[in-house]
């Protein structure tokens, strides 16, 4: 039942389009509030400070190439190795992971755009803004240098006096308001905006990943607020929370910020992980292997997340009972983790392959999240970790994980829905060319950290003396780096190389079974032409797997499905089942979002700069934009909601 | 991908006879902690083993041959050996839990009562090392170097005048957290006698790598006229002209006991003569050594406490032959 849509052209279409267009210009461009162009600005955006945060790990290989190299000194080293730890946690993987969701889920989920619109493209603007935040003292060489993990007291006025932790924790608390109301958005979105019929057994795995990832996002980002909040307050107004001649506790800040930094790490990989799920089992032309198991297991990991963030701090002297009830939790993590494994193996193994550039990212990732997996099997002893910890095996264990599990399945995502996003393929053939290099540049970087963490060498270094032994494994880490990044830039050459000439994709290149693939490529502003109507885990290949005698509605004309052309509307379900109940009015195009983050950015700066008249010019700001906000507007007799019975 | 882990290994082999590596250890705690590390790692390694071969197998048994449809699957099967793969992956975590909770158990706290009692006060970018005794008078300081006896346990207090540092000297044992307002308690038995480096391993500010130190395990005779020796006033103080260059230009920070020289902000200086190395584990112990870090302090080690002297030729010379006097 699915038409040929590319070529359609009705005055049906023509109707919804005048309908969800956006406005042209530089207006337009701000007020936007389409999630496949706040999806792209995420990717591209997250992209960016991808390499940004690259070339400052690229500087401190220089430095660490050979022992006592004196190419950067230990204030410069420690100001890029926290920005590329800030950078790389913060703007870079949950921003690009969003980016993948906030441009897939409508399509995915069978709706026209988020639940709220305006708040999608606050969550943006803010974003953008909290990046620029945190990079502003870069230039003037004040940038964040006490690490992404900014461990009191060494953060404290007394030690730390610039203004480079009060950029970090200003910045992170705006971040922070990005990441919570992207989060909430998420979840009303998979409550209530999906196609009839698309039930939660049928939601696509990168649906579930993100779903649990914001829920715990709520939870945890709070916390990191907070700690910061209270970190800023030490600092600049005298308080005591971390204070130690005033009372204060270190370690406060440590329970703060794992509570909120362990959720946090399987953020970043749950919905990346979603990724593999539903791309990797297209080229094996056949469903993933297990979707209860991998679905339960993505819920099952977050929620043990919350129970493990004492690994974080097993050296810290807390008695061994409750480390043991840690690291037992840790080991227990696993198990989850193992499941998924072997469903994705599974699917390999039971599969009909073809060996496309996503392909071997996908496959590549899957052996990348076991070695980094069971790594972090090592660290969740805590003997062993009393060892470990602190090493350069932590480092090689935790890029494992966030480029294994991360970056990995995010240029495999990429490669497989650059053509629905763009309507043009990327180059297969160098697209082998950037797996392999990656793949090799990335073992060759960091498989001999393990090495170098066993030999003995503590992080955050900014040099080594000979003696240590670990020149040589430090070289070979350093070239490894350059050939990642060689990777990085074909990877980006591929990209522009496709964007001016690549292949026309059609609408399903791959012929995968999802909903996205039922549109054009690039898809119309307002998705799809009528509601589609759900039977199945897999609109499109129902009619070949034959699970069932229900078929997937998915047309342009009435009879197909809700056209809903009286306005900006789409269908709201009930949570669970997917039954249709209520016609959403969407909002148009608006300024609104990007003023409110500008009048953040105005309040923060003046934080910053404790500018009494800044802050006051960013309240006022604030307050006045949220009442333009949330003064309801007057519905036209006509509009009524429409009740579906 | 097998490959790698084969030369990982065969390096990590290799690797052992580093000065830091503590997968070959010489204590009790660092042992059985190193038995627990060649465990798991073995583990660790047959679990990738494993998994990449599954890996290779899945794809050469998919490649492609003949056309690629969709058809219906059922997968019972797969499930089934799925069930299998993660029961077996269970019974290993919960061998390595119970493994690792057992070890812990065995070396949080000294079999036997520790012999000898030490603080370690951890400061941006040294250690003060206090050797306690039940007799006030056989208290003493000293910086950047542990002496120890073999085969005793020794207890180590551990806390930080400034910010977090970490105490970790890896054939040792593992590492604890040097926290201000806090005293944490560890301890270290050496089972050979020899030299052993430490190192911080929080990150403490600038010179966090630069924050090393020495550990001298000697036999107990040895140890004790050590002990005896760092108890006595340094040797050369009565009337000697260098001790007024250095109570001009250095006693405001640094102590030499049994000298008027009583400053409190750097490492206490009795005894250096007979210390390995200055400037926390930076540089050997030697005049020519000294004579430089006096004068280029900020270009050896920038962002020390220590101010850059600049002193005269004379003063230097001064200084330094005072110092290294103080056997």
């Amino acid at each position: 039942m699915v038409a040929q849509l590319d070529t359609v052209d009705s005055p049906e279409r023509r109707k919804l389009l005048g309908i969800w267009e956006t406005a042209p210009g530089l207006y337009g461009w701000l007020a936007s509030v389409d999630h496949k162009t706040i999806g792209i600005r995420y990717l591209c955006t997250a992209f960016f400070f991808l390499v940004i945060g690259g070339i400052e790990a690229l500087v401190m290989r220089a430095q660490l190439a050979q022992p006592d190299l004196k190419l950067l000194s230990p204030d410069a080293y420690n100001q890029l190795f926290s920005m590329h730890g800030t950078t790389m946690m913060f703007l870079y993987a949950l921003p690009m992971l969003s980016g993948f969701s906030n441009y897939l889920w409508p399509l995915m989920l069978g709706s026209r755009d988020m639940a709220f619109p305006r708040l999608n493209a606050l969550s943006y603007w803010v974003f953008l803004l909290a990046g620029v935040f945190l990079y502003v003292s870069f230039p003037m060489g004040q940038a964040p240098n006490g690490g992404w993990f900014a461990y009191v007291p060494n953060t404290n006025l007394q030690y730390d006096p610039g203004i480079n932790m009060d950029v970090f924790s200003l910045g992170l608390i705006f971040l922070g308001i990005s990441t919570v109301v992207g989060s909430a958005n998420f979840i009303v979105t998979l409550l209530r905006c999906r196609a009839p019929g698309m039930s939660v057994n049928r939601l696509p795995i990168i649906v579930w990943g993100t779903f649990t990832a914001s829920a715990a996002n709520l939870l945890a980002v709070p916390a990191v607020s907070l700690a910061c909040a209270m970190l800023w307050l030490d600092r600049r107004y005298g308080t005591h929370f971390f204070d130690v001649p005033g009372g204060g506790q270190p370690l406060l800040w440590q329970h703060l910020f794992w509570i909120f930094g362990h959720p946090w790490v399987y953020a970043l990989v749950l919905p990346a992980m979603g990724i593999v799920s539903d791309a990797l089992p297209v080229f094996c032309r056949r469903p993933l292997v297990g979707y209860t198991l991998v679905a339960i297991s993505t819920v099952a990991t977050m929620i043990l997340g919350f129970g493990v963030w004492v690994h974080h701090m097993f050296a810290t002297g807390l008695p061994v009972m409750s480390l043991s009830f840690f690291s037992a939790a840790s080991f227990v993590i696993a198990v989850p983790s193992a499941v998924a494994v072997f469903c994705w193996i599974a699917t390999i193994w039971t599969g009909k392959l073809q060996f496309k550039t996503p392909f071997l990212f996908f496959a590549g990732f899957v052996m990348l999240f076991v070695i980094g997996g069971v790594s972090g099997f090592m660290t969740a002893s805590v003997a062993l970790d009393w060892q470990l910890t602190d090493s350069y095996f932590v480092v090689a264990h935790l890029h494992y994980v966030l480029l294994g599990i991360n970056v990995f399945p995010v240029i495999g995502g990429i490669y497989f829905w650059f053509p629905k996003m763009t309507g043009r393929m990327l180059d297969e053939r160098l697209g082998r060319w950037t797996f392999w290099t990656m793949f090799v540049g990335f073992n060759v970087a960091f498989f001999p950290m393990h090495i170098t963490g066993l030999m003995g060498m503590p992080r955050r270094v900014y040099t080594y003396p000979a003696e240590m032994g670990v020149g040589w494994l430090n070289l070979i880490s350093s070239l490894g780096a350059l050939i990642f990044a060689v990777g990085v830039l074909l990877f980006l050459v591929n990209i522009v190389k496709g964007l001016r000439s690549g292949e026309p994709a059609g609408n399903n290149p791959w012929d995968a079974p999802t909903l996205e693939w039922s549109t054009t490529s690039p898809p119309p502003v307002y998705n799809f032409a009528t509601i589609p109507q759900v039977a199945s885990r897999h609109p499109l290949w129902e009619s070949r797997l034959k699970e069932s005698e229900e078929r997937s509605v998915i047309g342009d004309k009435a009879s197909d499905g809700m056209v809903l052309d009286k306005g900006k509307e789409t269908i709201g379900v009930t949570p669970l089942d997917a039954e249709p109940n209520v016609v959403l009015k969407m909002p148009g195009d608006s300024i609104l979002p990007f003023l409110l983050a500008l009048g953040m950015a105005v309040l923060f700066f003046g934080l910053l700069s404790q500018a009494v008249w800044l802050m006051v010019t960013g309240v006022l700001c604030e307050i006045a934009i949220l009442i333009v906000w949330l003064t309801p507007k007057p519905h036209p007799a006509d509009e009524e909601v429409e009740v579906y019975e | 991908m097998k490959r790698l882990i084969a030369i990982g290994l065969t390096i990590s082999l290799a690797g052992c006879s580093a000065p830091l590596s503590y997968l070959d250890a010489t204590s009790p705690v660092g042992g059985s902690i190193a038995s627990l590390g060649w465990g798991l790692t073995a583990i660790s390694v047959g679990v990738c083993l494993i998994v990449g071969v599954l890996l290779l197998v899945a794809i050469w048994r998919g490649s492609p041959r003949g056309a690629a449809t969709v058809v219906p699957v059922n997968d019972r099967a797969p499930i089934r050996w799925i069930g299998v793969g993660v029961a077996i992956s269970t019974v290993f975590l919960l061998g390595s839990a119970i493994w690792t909770l057992v070890t812990v158990h065995s070396i949080a706290g000294s079999p036997r009562p520790a012999a000898l009692s030490i603080d370690v006060i951890g400061q941006e970018w040294w250690w003060a090392v206090k050797y306690r005794s039940d007799d006030p008078s056989r208290e003493f300081t000293t910086a950047n170097q542990l002496v120890i006896p073999v085969d005793v346990p020794v207890q180590i207090n551990l806390t930080s005048r400034d910010v977090i540092h970490s105490f970790w000297v890896p054939k040792l044992g593992g590492k604890m957290d040097m926290i201000p307002s806090r005293t944490n308690v560890t301890w270290l038995e050496a089972d050979k006698i020899g030299d052993y480096r430490g190192q911080c391993s929080e990150f403490c500010g600038l010179q966090h790598a630069n924050m090393a130190f020495n550990v001298r395990v000697m036999s107990q005779a040895d140890f004790d006229a050590w002990r005896n020796q760092q108890l006595q006033p340094a040797a050369s103080v009565a009337g000697d002209p260098r001790l007024r260059t250095f109570m001009v230009r250095c006693a405001a920070c640094h102590t030499v006991r049994g000298t008027p020289a009583g400053g409190i902000l750097g490492p206490d200086l009795s005894h250096f003569g007979s210390r390995e190395t200055l400037a926390a584990g930076l540089l050997p112990n030697t005049p020519e050594n000294l004579a430089r870090w006096i004068n280029n302090t900020q270009t050896i080690k920038p962002g020390a406490k220590m101010p850059e002297l600049h002193m005269l030729a004379s003063e230097t010379a001064d200084v330094t032959g005072y110092l290294e006097d103080l056997k």
